[in-house]
């Protein structure tokens, strides 16, 4: 009982953050019908990106846990939000026109490059951050216990606040319209006007911005990461976003929670080893039975 | 020669915009270096790639405002077309070439040395690899990010076989490449009537489940520690030193013990085996199949309205993919005598479509020339050894932008009427 209960609440906060990286599947596949297959390693960057902001804000003497949780976040977001943009400039936008197979495998090619340039930059060895936040709740069921720590808590929150944002950016702002208008019909708005280009680029940087805010929350609860972290998380946060039906962003999320709740209980109650083929497994499934997903309207194809 | 105007503000502001957001994207990462929980600062490699950005952004912007610049950016954004076809009465200068490379081919054993010999094999198991993915991605335009899954099954086939059932080299090559198959049609038959990119994603799927249970199945597999596979035999004599089963090979024809034989033996089998391939590849595409193939990746829509079961025409495509796989694997494992996963990572899957990729989609020269080039270059350059998948990946990148359909394109022999028919 107690190892259910525990494995939910660890279930809940990966799949929050699968949530978060499959919301940058998820739109640029709305809005461009591609995988951005990159966007594993986006993730990956960031995580760098929030060690080294770590290491530089503890280098210039800043002690306190929110100053250095406020300037990792900011500063791990603008730049891996660059990075969202630069790599649909250089490698998404010349292929604007051409077939998918040619953009599906620009984004395999950029996310070797990636890896292997973080690689080069940094090393091949795994880094890590410091602890600095530690402590936990202890609920007691049964003759064992649940225990929940601060981090985990504060990751659903950041989680859901990053994800209310989000919905908030994309139903109630200007962008948040024309990338709505964009996502219905590419030609049609930019007939009316809208620089779908902009459009394009600013849901990579989304997107980005997702991922990395995932990014500084993983590496402060796990401590270490590779250069190769963002390969696994980048499926997997793609079966989230095909479980809630791709193109749409509450499947993204409800597609994350879902997965990382399965995924924990299959790696608590039967086999750990065998989670990630779980994982991989509940894909494939999902594509052969429904590939429109839980909330995915039905593609209508064209005969 | 039309004169146009070049603005270079245009092309400095452009430069500034980039060489800035290139400080932004490399400034952290390659400035500082993590060290622990400290950092060390290397700012000079920033400079140098931001000045790259720069200086490489002033003139590409400046070219781009020349007559010849619009005309290449137009050319790029409309590169999208099909099959160069030739004059019906094209002579192909493949007549003289291909007995002089078989010639060639046939004397490397004997003059190489064993080093070089080894790389040749793996060369040409990248070639077989390469034409299987060929005919999936290139001809049937279905993108397979598992195939290194298949390559996994005919190599484990022959280690396990070898080591649960006792089986040997020649009885495994075929097996391998049936099993192969049918893998590729039970994963082929419900994924293929979808989507083209969840194909990918699916096969992407399949090539890493197939890697964890090698990895997690320790009892079956050895799981990381690895399996010893058999080597060949040349009509029930072994390539060893001494053998528990009767006579050995240096023993039969009375030569010295030279362990290069059992890898000239392993090279002259896989020879034919790659050439019978070849030959097997260039009559499929004439033949009304391989038609099928290339009309289906074409255009979808206009072949099911014709009438043809594109289910069925995909699936034969994917399980002559996965055959070809499955027999490199066979020989992989042979080669190598002893396999672990590792060797069946995604990163070996994105190696093989750089291969189809550079080559040119659904091209046989091509696609032999590009194996031979990325599996045989990083061996002889190993300075720049650690730079290949950086290396591959702008590979990728800059071919799907400059010529998605490969250095050498696809060509097919025109038809016209004969002379003296009646009109």
């Amino acid at each position: 009982m107690d190892i259910v209960l525990q494995q939910l609440v660890n279930g809940l906060t990966l799949g929050s953050v699968y949530g978060l990286i499959a919301i940058g599947y998820t739109m640029v596949y709305g809005i461009i019908g591609m995988i951005n297959f990159a966007h594993g390693d986006v993730y990956m960057v960031s995580a760098y990106l929030t060690a080294i902001a770590i290491a530089l804000l503890t280098f210039f003497g800043v002690q306190s846990f929110p100053f250095i949780l406020i300037g990792t976040l900011i500063f791990t977001i603008i730049v891996t939000g660059a990075y969202g943009w630069v790599i649909e400039r250089v490698a998404y936008r010349p292929l604007r026109n051409s077939s998918r197979l040619s953009v599906l495998i620009s984004a395999i090619g950029m996310s070797l490059i990636l890896q292997n340039y973080v690689q080069l930059s940094q090393g091949p060895n795994q880094q890590g951050v410091p602890t600095l936040l530690s402590g936990a709740i202890r609920f007691h069921v049964g003759d064992g216990f649940v225990q929940i720590t601060y981090l985990k808590i504060l990751i659903l929150l950041i989680a859901f606040a990053g994800m209310g944002v989000l919905t908030y950016i994309i139903q109630k702002t200007k962008l948040g319209r024309m990338c709505r208008a964009t996502q219905q019909d590419r030609k049609m708005a930019s007939i009316l006007g809208i620089d779908t280009d902009k459009v394009i680029s600013s849901v990579f940087v989304i997107g980005s911005s997702m991922a990395a805010l995932a990014g500084v929350l993983v590496t402060l609860d796990y401590g270490s990461f590779d250069f190769y972290i963002g390969f696994i998380m980048g499926i997997k946060a793609f079966t989230a976003a095909v479980l809630g039906g791709i193109g749409s962003l509450p499947g993204a999320m409800l597609g994350g929670i879902i997965l990382g709740l399965s995924e924990s209980l299959f790696a608590g109650l039967i086999s750990s080893d065998y989670k990630d083929v779980f994982s991989f497994s509940l894909l494939v499934l999902i594509l052969i039975i429904r590939p429109s997903g839980l909330l995915g309207k039905p593609a209508v194809e064209k005969v | 020669m039309t004169q146009t105007d070049i603005s270079y503000k245009k092309s400095g502001t452009d430069a500034i915009i980039a060489a800035l957001m290139a400080l932004v994207v490399f400034g952290p990462i390659m400035g500082i270096v993590l060290n622990g929980y400290q950092f060390k600062l290397s700012f000079d490699r920033v400079f140098v790639i931001v000045a790259i950005v720069f200086v490489g952004r002033f003139l590409m912007s400046t070219f781009f405002q020349t007559h010849r610049g619009k005309m290449m950016a137009f050319r790029y954004a409309n590169n999208d077309d099909g099959v160069t076809v030739l004059p019906p009465n094209h002579k192909s200068k493949m007549v003289w070439i291909i007995p002089l490379v078989m010639v060639i081919g046939l004397l490397v054993p004997f003059i190489a040395s064993k080093y070089v010999l080894t790389i040749v094999i793996l060369g040409l198991i990248y070639v077989l690899l390469g034409l299987g993915l060929n005919i999936v991605v290139g001809l049937a335009g279905l993108l397979d990010l598992g195939f290194v899954g298949f390559y996994a099954i005919g190599a484990y086939g022959l280690a396990l076989g070898y080591n649960h059932l006792g089986l040997g080299f020649w009885s495994m090559l075929p097996i391998a490449a049936i099993l192969a198959a049918c893998a590729g049609a039970i994963l082929g038959f419900p994924v293929l009537r979808m989507h083209g990119d969840y194909l990918a994603i699916v096969t992407l799927g399949f090539g890493e489940i197939i890697r964890l249970v090698l990895t997690n199945w320790q009892s079956f597999t050895h799981g990381p520690n690895g399996i010893t596979a058999p080597a060949p035999t040349l009509f029930g004599l072994e390539f060893k030193r001494r053998s528990a089963h009767g006579e050995t090979f240096h023993e039969y024809f009375n030569v010295p013990y030279d362990s290069a034989h059992k890898y000239m033996f392993v090279y002259l089998v896989l020879f034919v085996v790659v050439w019978a391939v070849l030959f097997i590849k260039h009559r499929l595409v004439k033949m009304p199949i391989g038609r099928a193939w290339e009309a289906l990746r074409e255009d979808e829509i206009a072949c099911r309205s014709l009438g043809l079961n594109h289910v069925l025409v995909k699936l034969s495509a994917f399980m002559m993919g996965a055959a070809t796989a499955g027999i490199a694997g066979v020989f992989f494992a042979t080669y190598q005598g002893f396999i672990n996963p590792t060797s069946f990572t995604f990163f070996e899957s994105a190696l093989i479509l750089a291969i189809v990729v550079l080559g040119g989609m659904g091209s046989t020269v091509g696609v032999v020339i590009a194996a031979f080039c990325l599996t045989v270059l990083p061996e002889l350059l190993r300075e720049v050894a650690q730079y290949r998948i950086l290396l591959f990946g702008i590979l990728m990148v800059v071919m799907m932008i400059w010529k998605p359909r490969g250095l050498v394109r696809i060509t097919r022999r025109g038809f016209a009427r004969k002379e003296g028919v009646v009109k």
